[in-house]
């Protein structure tokens, strides 16, 4: 087995491209540093000079707002220069190759690229052909892993709930597809939290799945049963193809979250959603606004926990 | 032209001969004695002399793949592994589904007087699965057998009507077992590898379902049937209840699966991308034990060259295959060694079993046999790096290892074809 690829020799973070296999005095390493940063977002001038001087490549072969954005403002706020690719529309629809594309922006001395990619595994591959002095975020890689959204639901988790290790969390829907899911499975088994469950019907749960270290629900009710973390998923139409799920009706009747579903869990449970939401397929308005809901924070915390690990990257 | 190969440890596994001895090949066959003088000599001292390879999947690219590996190149390849027989899958570009193309290759590799190389023609034109090649012209431009190569047969009657017409003959059909709607959109084991890197997975079901039709289909029709590429125990299951039952089945497995498992797509090197995928360690182990306990008939290279924009590709969009040929040799040792089989029984699974399943009189070096020998040192190191294959195709998941088994000399028809 190779070196850890996202380690330097001294086992320091040289690219963030997945949550496994992280040590947790790394992960709490960027969540501190993104405490830091929280001060900053909310002064009257919120920039620091961290990465003055430092290009930042927003490297998006898949269309994405909010994720592309909000590293837009961290690297802003670390006083960097962003220029923002939306792949998908030009050079790899005219047939360039993805190391092509990563050399050709190489040349053109880039420090951070903050790359999505349709493909599990994608950043991995850049990471192995970048020169050492560049280093790669990954900002989610076909259902693999969203290393940030992970860190971010980590940051919101602590924030809320302090100590890890007497948490029941419960991530809710298509697991299979999720990205999200696995990344936040890997940080919170790392950092103790002693029961991690997944809840939803068993074609939008991967072979397996247990091995991740989750107890598998398939009964809304009893997954959510004194759950002190609810981290909704959210549902894409294209799962009614391909004989997944009947109709999005059919999923809210079973797995979307509600008032009445959420009543049998911690009475200060809060509730999560990476975002974008679909009211009324995998959550109701009244949960998605209501006094569980720590959705709109998580997307503030976001800025800090990117802010926190491109800083990090960068200085190693 | 007469050869002496002298001194040698001489294994012949069709007969059992192990010992040291003197091997002698005259006008192009196997032979007691030599009748006058030896216009060469190898001295084989201290290294095995056995019958030269035979391997079953070998993809050498042509026509239609040019840029990831030609003739020239994959021959060389062959014979600087030990291989003098080939079988070659027809997934080239275009299929081999038409006499005038078989009939070219065949000449081609004639031409290059180095391994022998077997095509196995088309089972259904442009391999669509639709209608049946010309089996018998196509056998008469000589196919040893009928396949889909790793292309897959969705529609059941089809599969049907191409079994009960090549029994008709008694052509031979070679299948990679896989239920083609099952593995859509697959790329690995589904399990907990596939899950963990968020890979879109292929169930071992996609071909324990498959080789049941089959297995139905041979039961009505009676077709010689040889599935190509077994990869889950379960598989490996059905084929012994098969055998036990009498219908007229083998099959064989490639030798990378017998090694590996998921667990060594790592951080999704996709040297590590095959078809079929890498499953579990409980699977490659059934593989490991069925090819020593005969079950799966024999261990073949599954040799496919991609270049390396193939290859540089994240996980899923990476072309499948593995170069194989020289590796097979050093592998198959491998294997045996873990399995503690004499080293006859070893060679056996890639000299005069998939002789059998080809239906060649090579694979043994009885006199009248065709005088196909490979000389190798068992214990000779060979360290894989890209530098060290002859074939264009670089890419294999042993990249880096150490392996035992070099071969010194191959010879083909009495001609000394390598010497390494």
């Amino acid at each position: 087995m190779q070196r850890n690829p996202q380690l330097n020799a001294n086992g320091e973070l040289q690219h963030l491209l997945s949550i496994e296999g992280l040590p947790r005095e790394l992960l709490l390493q960027i969540l501190d540093t993104a405490e830091s940063f929280v001060g900053v977002t909310e002064r009257e001038v919120k920039k620091v000079p961290l990465l003055r001087g430092k290009s930042v490549f927003n490297l998006f072969f898949e269309p994405s707002t909010r994720t592309r954005t909000t590293f837009e403002i961290a690297a802003k706020r670390l006083s960097a220069d962003v220029i923002n690719l939306n792949i998908a529309l030009s050079s790899q629809s005219k047939g360039e190759s993805l190391l092509d594309t990563v050399a050709n922006l190489s040349a053109m001395h880039a420090d951070i690229f903050v790359v999505r990619h349709n493909s599990s595994g994608a950043p991995f591959l850049i990471a192995r052909h970048v020169k050492p002095h560049e280093h790669v975020v990954n900002a989610g890689d076909g259902r693999h892993a969203h290393p940030t959204q992970g860190l971010l639901d980590l940051f919101t988790i602590r924030h809320y709930k302090k100590d890890f290790t007497r948490l029941t969390v419960a991530i809710v829907g298509d697991v299979l597809h999720s990205r999200v899911a696995r990344s936040l499975i890997h940080g919170l088994t790392t950092l103790g939290a002693p029961e991690v469950r997944v809840i939803g019907p068993q074609t939008l749960l991967p072979a397996g799945v247990e091995s991740l270290g989750v107890r598998v629900f398939h009964d809304m009710r009893s997954g959510l049963k004194d759950c002190d973390v609810v981290v909704m998923l959210r549902l894409q139409n294209e799962r009614m193809r391909g004989a997944l799920l009947p109709s999005a009706q059919e999923f809210f009747k079973n797995y979307g979250l509600t008032l009445d579903k959420l009543s049998v869990a911690k009475p200060e449970a809060i509730v999560m959603h990476p975002g974008p939401m679909n009211r009324g397929v995998e959550i109701d308005s009244s949960v998605a606004d209501g006094p569980h809901s720590v959705i709109l924070p998580q997307v503030t915390f976001g800025i800090a926990v990117r802010m926190a690990v491109m800083s990090i990257v960068a200085g190693n | 032209m007469n050869l002496h190969i002298k001194g040698g440890r001489v294994i012949d596994p069709a007969s059992g001969r192990d010992a040291v001895g003197d091997v002698f090949i005259s006008d192009g066959k196997m032979v007691e004695a030599l009748k006058g003088n030896a216009e060469k000599t190898i001295d084989a001292r201290g290294l095995v002399v056995c019958p030269g390879f035979i391997d079953l999947a070998a993809r050498l690219r042509e026509p239609g793949g040019e840029y990831k590996a030609t003739l020239e190149s994959e021959m060389d390849a062959a014979v600087s592994g030990g291989v003098t027989s080939l079988a070659c899958p027809p997934d080239t570009d275009p299929p081999l589904d038409e006499p005038g193309l078989v009939d070219m290759l065949r000449r081609r590799a004639k031409a290059l007087a180095r391994a022998r190389v077997y095509p196995v023609g088309a089972l259904t034109l442009k391999l669509k699965g639709e209608n049946l090649t010309e089996m018998s012209l196509l056998a008469e431009a000589g196919c040893v057998a009928f396949s889909q190569a790793n292309v897959p047969l969705a529609d059941n009657q089809v599969l049907w009507r191409a079994l009960q017409y090549a029994a008709t003959f008694g052509f031979p059909v070679w299948l990679h077992a896989e239920d083609a709607s099952l593995a859509r959109g697959g790329v690995a084991h589904d399990g907990e590898v596939a899950t963990r890197l968020g890979l879109p997975g292929i169930p071992p079901f996609a071909e324990t379902i498959a080789i049941c039709v089959i297995l139905e289909l041979v039961r009505a029709t009676r077709a010689r049937v040889h599935l190509c590429r077994l990869s889950t125990a379960g598989g490996v299951e059905l084929v012994r209840a098969a055998k036990r039952e009498g219908l007229p089945v083998s099959c064989d497995v490639g030798i990378h699966h017998v090694h590996l498992s998921d667990m060594d797509l790592g951080y999704f090197d996709s040297n590590c991308r095959l078809v079929p995928p890498l499953r579990s360690q409980r699977d490659r182990d059934a593989l490991a034990r069925g090819l020593a306990e005969g079950v799966v008939d024999c261990a073949c290279s599954d040799h496919t060259p991609v270049d390396e924009d193939g290859k540089h590709l994240p996980f899923a969009e990476a072309e499948p295959g593995a170069t194989g040929l020289e590796l097979l040799l050093p592998l198959t040792l491998k294997w045996g060694a873990a399995a503690k089989l004499p080293l006859a029984v070893t060679l056996a699974r890639i000299t005069s079993d998939p002789a059998r399943i080809l239906g060649v009189a090579s694979g043994r070096l009885a006199p009248g046999a065709p005088g196909d020998v490979a000389v190798f040192d068992p214990a000779a190191a060979l360290r894989v790096v890209p530098e060290a294959l002859n074939s264009q195709g670089k890419n294999t998941p042993f990249i880096g290892y150490e392996l035992a088994g070099r071969v010194r000399y191959t010879v083909v028809a009495g001609n000394v074809v390598y010497e390494g």
